[in-house]
């Protein structure tokens, strides 16, 4: 026990507090690289855009903005002060919508990504596992090639390009499914059963794009896995015993190779996320990746920072979660 | 009645990638019989043809290993078996583990690494007969593997819990809860150490004495024949060039090579310089013409570099195939 | 290089299939070189036309062709693609190969911050430079800032593979023989690690090009060179679909289908093919 809490367990703690320290200083840093003043800029930006602000809107803006990109005081008094924003909480406002907190707006946006996107892994997740390995364990069924094919065609796509292409094929000529948002416009959002089925109905497509393009990377990474585990000693073994095709298919094979499969996700949990962000732009679905459109569409610099924040607590959250949970599949992690 | 009769069985591995095909003869001609209560051993150095003739004799044949041409018969007391005919589902069902059981080379990793061992006691215990009651059942397992002289603990441990030589007992545990007529051991002791090889053999003698069946014993390391086998056969590229009791072939072998590697064996106060076998082991995807054996042979005579040559009979049970033997016989 | 190129091609049918793509890919990138139009100047050919003989892809509302213009697009984005993967590469042979190498305390304090970069998620940090950068961004810095996030999961590969190569005999030889650890590392393993490198750098374009286009579509990149994403970006500007001229978005669509899948499918045959397994049955051993 001594020797698992010293070796996996705070070594992971470790990390997920390095990922948020590593992403932390980087967005702290890229705005002091930028070559232009991004206060000034800002303030043009938001000029230009043909708001009306009054003179005293303006000082408080230029106010808010200087104490939001953390310009007073040393480099370093700079980089402290915003660590402890951060720690309170304090993203400080909206510049589009000022002054609504940046953490209002992404406490109304973070649920509907968080959803889609727990939704659309777990069903990639389980459906492309199940079919990898059933593929490599019985090799030449039609049907299974047949997805081997698909799969290998669809794994290289864009996230953004297979959005497009369901929304284009399905919403548009062959219009089942509506085309933009998470339930009609001017409905307010209630928890009645009518409700909730539109909101199902309107993330079909949504998540039929997530889980294409997941179903096929696991299914390929499953079938790889499958086809070394199916030649190691203990699964010959089992063979050699006689034991049954399902106990050896999910017992011996697929038990063995959920392991890297977690770790495979733990790993690809940053690039899922950023692929639904870049949906959610396509179908307007009113989470975290429609929000950073709107963002960069309104010159909304502390929003973008904001989400920008968010996205790498969230992440690295996940990945710890992962991290916790893979011990209970793998005795050899958890009895050191 | 032999538990196994093998007749002029051919095993080849066929494989064909990126245009190349090639097929390798690791078992080309293999006549046996394996008797109920005893001990043999085959030996050979690595790449003869070991591990496929395995194979063959457990009937786990798989692409792209395939039998090209023999008989391999059972009789199993009850049933009679052809391996090269019977059901694969029948053969799953029936004969494997009940009949024929397998020690496996590197036992080290035949144990699923995310499974207690209970489990997999209960795995192949539970398709094979059925667990009715489990609790019964583990009483039973403890039993059986306090039997071989094992802690029943390690039935609730992981496989890397256990030692190198723990594990390996619990191989042979596990190979022995239906009392099979046949136990296969591939190399059982090779990956332990000295002393721990010294009680796995012993376990694995004492089992055989006690149930009665028989064992095949596979290992490169004549020593361990010499303290276990009854009968020895040695295998020479695909073939078996010799055969016969324990006793005769190490007083008394016939077959050069045989002759060599017996020659080889460090003898307590034997100080001269061991002569070693020039060349290497023969590529078993394009074999040496007539006796395999010819390029290394200090013997050769022309005949060897054509003709195959024939098994003859020198007693009993010994037998061995070499040209010279052939003369020496007529 | 050639046989192996031949042995390919005649054997496996996924490398048919990615070379005739990838082919058709480069012949496009090719001819932007003769192209008659000036992607930059606009209203050059009529407005809106669809698809025909004379205009193969159409013509677009700012009165391009939409053939001759998406043979630049090509071109900028497999270019795109090369500097972030040469880029990456550096970093994630540099990264792998002392990690892999020095082991101990080098070994873990590399990998934790690969492993951050890896759990890192890049679009948000993407859109936050670019948003910053907006339109100053240049086709070449962009590569080098995807190079810069693209290397950590090559990195890892790089590293498990030395750490295999390091319990090989040659490399117990050559350190006995007196060898500085650098020179075994560049002399002895660099050579193995190649083949990987190669395999990834298929991968790592592909994350670069797509990352380009969910740049472009968010109008965060240089607007008026032209890429796939930027293709993408225009027809969404002038509502390509409502207004039908659906061929706007389908050429890019098309483009980047054909490229991606000759990419991917170039990458998964080559990667099979030095995979040692596969070679193990190559040689029948």
């Amino acid at each position: 026990m001594r020797k698992f809490v010293l070796n996996y367990l705070i070594p992971r703690i470790l990390q997920f507090f390095l990922v948020i320290f590593v992403g932390v200083t980087i967005t702290f840093i890229i705005p002091r690289l930028s070559p232009v003043d991004p206060v000034e800029a800002q303030i043009n930006r938001v000029m230009m855009s043909g708001s009306q602000v009054s003179p005293e809107a303006v000082i408080s803006l230029r106010d808010a903005l200087t104490e939001l990109y953390g310009l007073e005081g040393s480099s370093l008094q700079q980089y402290f002060a915003f660590w402890g924003r951060l720690l309170r909480g304090d993203l400080g406002p909206s510049l589009a919508t000022f002054p609504t907190p940046v953490t209002t707006l992404l406490a109304r946006a973070m649920p509907w990504t968080f959803g889609l996107l727990m939704t659309s892994i777990m069903i990639s997740w389980i459906v492309g596992n199940i079919l990898g390995a059933l593929a490599s364990y019985y090799e030449g069924n039609r049907a299974i090639q047949v997805v081997d094919v698909l799969s290998q065609a669809v794994r290289p796509i864009p996230y953004y390009i297979m959005a497009l292409l369901l929304l284009v094929f399905f919403a548009y000529w062959w219009p089942i499914f509506p085309f933009s948002g998470a339930y009609p416009p001017g409905t307010v959002p209630n928890l009645s059963l009518s409700f909730i089925l539109t909101v199902i109905y309107h993330s079909i497509l949504p998540l039929l794009s997530l889980v294409v393009i997941g179903i096929g990377g696991w299914f390929i990474g499953m079938k790889s896995l499958t086809s070394n585990i199916i030649s190691e000693d203990y699964v010959v073994y089992a063979e050699n015993a006689g034991l049954g095709k399902n106990r050896i298919l999910s017992q011996y094979i697929m038990r063995n190779a959920l392991l890297p499969q977690i770790t495979g996700l733990a790993l690809q949990i940053g690039l899922i996320f950023s692929g639904a962000l870049i949906m959610e732009v396509v179908f307007g679905y009113p989470g975290m990746g429609t929000l950073t459109f709107q963002a960069v569409m309104a010159n909304d610099y502390s929003l973008i920072m904001g989400i920008t924040l968010l996205s790498i607590v969230g992440v690295a959250t996940m990945v710890l979660i992962l991290d916790l949970v893979y011990p209970l599949f793998d005795p050899r992690v958890r009895h050191q | 009645m032999a538990l196994l009769h093998m007749e002029d069985v051919k095993a080849y591995y066929r494989t064909d990638a990126y245009g190349i095909s090639r097929s390798v003869r690791a078992v080309d001609g293999v006549s046996m019989e394996l008797y109920e209560n005893e001990i043999y051993g085959v030996a050979g150095e690595s790449s003869c043809g070991k591990t496929t003739l395995i194979k063959v004799i457990s009937g786990t044949v798989k692409p792209p290993l395939r039998i090209e041409a023999g008989n391999i018969e059972y009789n199993f007391g009850a049933f009679h078996m052809d391996m090269r005919q019977i059901d694969p589902e029948e053969m799953r069902q029936n004969v494997r583990w009940k009949e024929i059981s397998y020690v496996m080379q590197g036992s080290m990793s035949v144990l699923n690494p995310v499974r207690k061992i209970m489990r997999t006691f209960e795995d192949i215990v539970g398709t094979h007969q059925g667990i009715p009651d489990k609790k019964a059942f583990r009483e039973q397992m403890r039993e059986h593997v306090m039997r071989l002289g094992l802690p029943p603990d390690v039935l609730s441990l992981y496989p890397h819990q256990l030692s190198g030589g723990m594990r390996q007992r619990v191989a042979i545990a596990l190979a022995t809860v239906f009392n099979p007529s046949l136990i296969i051991a591939d190399e059982p002791t090779t990956a332990l150490d000295v002393v721990v090889q010294r009680g796995v053999l012993h376990m694995l003698k004492e089992i055989q004495a006690e149930s009665a069946n028989t064992v095949l014993l596979v290992t490169h390391d004549l020593a361990v024949h010499a303290n276990v086998a009854d009968r020895v056969g040695i295998m020479y590229a695909g073939r078996i060039v010799e055969e016969g009791p324990t006793q005769t072939i190490f007083n008394a072998p016939r077959h050069p090579y045989t002759e060599h590697l017996i020659n080889s064996l460090p003898v307590i106060g034997d100080k001269s310089m061991k002569k070693s076998l020039g060349g290497a082991p023969p590529n078993l995807a394009d074999p040496p013409s007539g006796c395999r054996f010819h390029p290394r042979c200090p013997l050769a005579i022309d005949i060897c570099q054509t003709v195959n040559p024939e098994m003859v009979m020198l007693s009993d049970r010994h037998r061995a195939a070499c040209h010279l033997v052939t003369e020496a016989s007529q | 290089m050639l046989t192996v190129f031949r042995d390919l091609l005649k054997y496996d049918g996924r490398f048919r299939v990615a070379f005739v793509l990838l082919l058709l890919i480069v012949i496009m990138a090719l001819l932007s070189f003769v192209s008659p139009f000036d992607p930059k100047k606009t209203f050059m050919v009529p407005q809106d036309m669809p698809p025909s003989l004379e205009h193969p892809f159409g013509t677009t509302s700012r009165g391009q062709d939409l053939f001759w213009w998406m043979t630049f697009a090509v071109r900028n984005s497999l270019l795109l693609g090369i500097i972030c993967a040469v880029v990456s590469r550096i970093i994630a042979i540099f990264v792998g190969l002392t990690a892999g190498y020095r082991g101990g305390w080098v070994d873990k304090i590399l990998m934790s911050l690969n492993d951050s970069f890896v759990v890192l998620p890049v679009l948000p940090i993407l859109i936050l430079l670019s948003f910053l950068l907006r339109g100053k961004m240049s086709l070449w810095a962009l590569g080098v800032v995807l190079g810069l996030f693209g290397w950590p999961w090559d990195g890892r590969l790089i590293r498990s593979q030395v750490l295999s190569l390091k319990e090989r005999s040659f490399t117990r030889t050559a350190v006995y023989s007196g060898a500085s650890p650098f020179w075994i590392t560049m002399r002895e393993h660099f050579p193995f690690v190649l083949p990987v490198v190669f395999a990834t750098t298929i991968n790592n374009m592909l994350w670069a090009i797509g990352m380009e286009v969910t740049l472009s579509v968010l109008g965060l990149s240089d607007v008026t060179v032209p890429t796939i994403g930027t293709a993408i970006y225009w027809a969404n500007q002038h509502q390509a679909m409502v207004a039908g001229v659906w061929w706007w978005l389908a050429a890019p669509i098309l483009v980047a289908m054909i490229l991606f899948l000759g990419l991917y499918l170039f990458f998964s045959s080559v990667n099979e093919f030095i995979d040692p397994r596969t070679r193990l049955r190559r040689i029948g051993a």
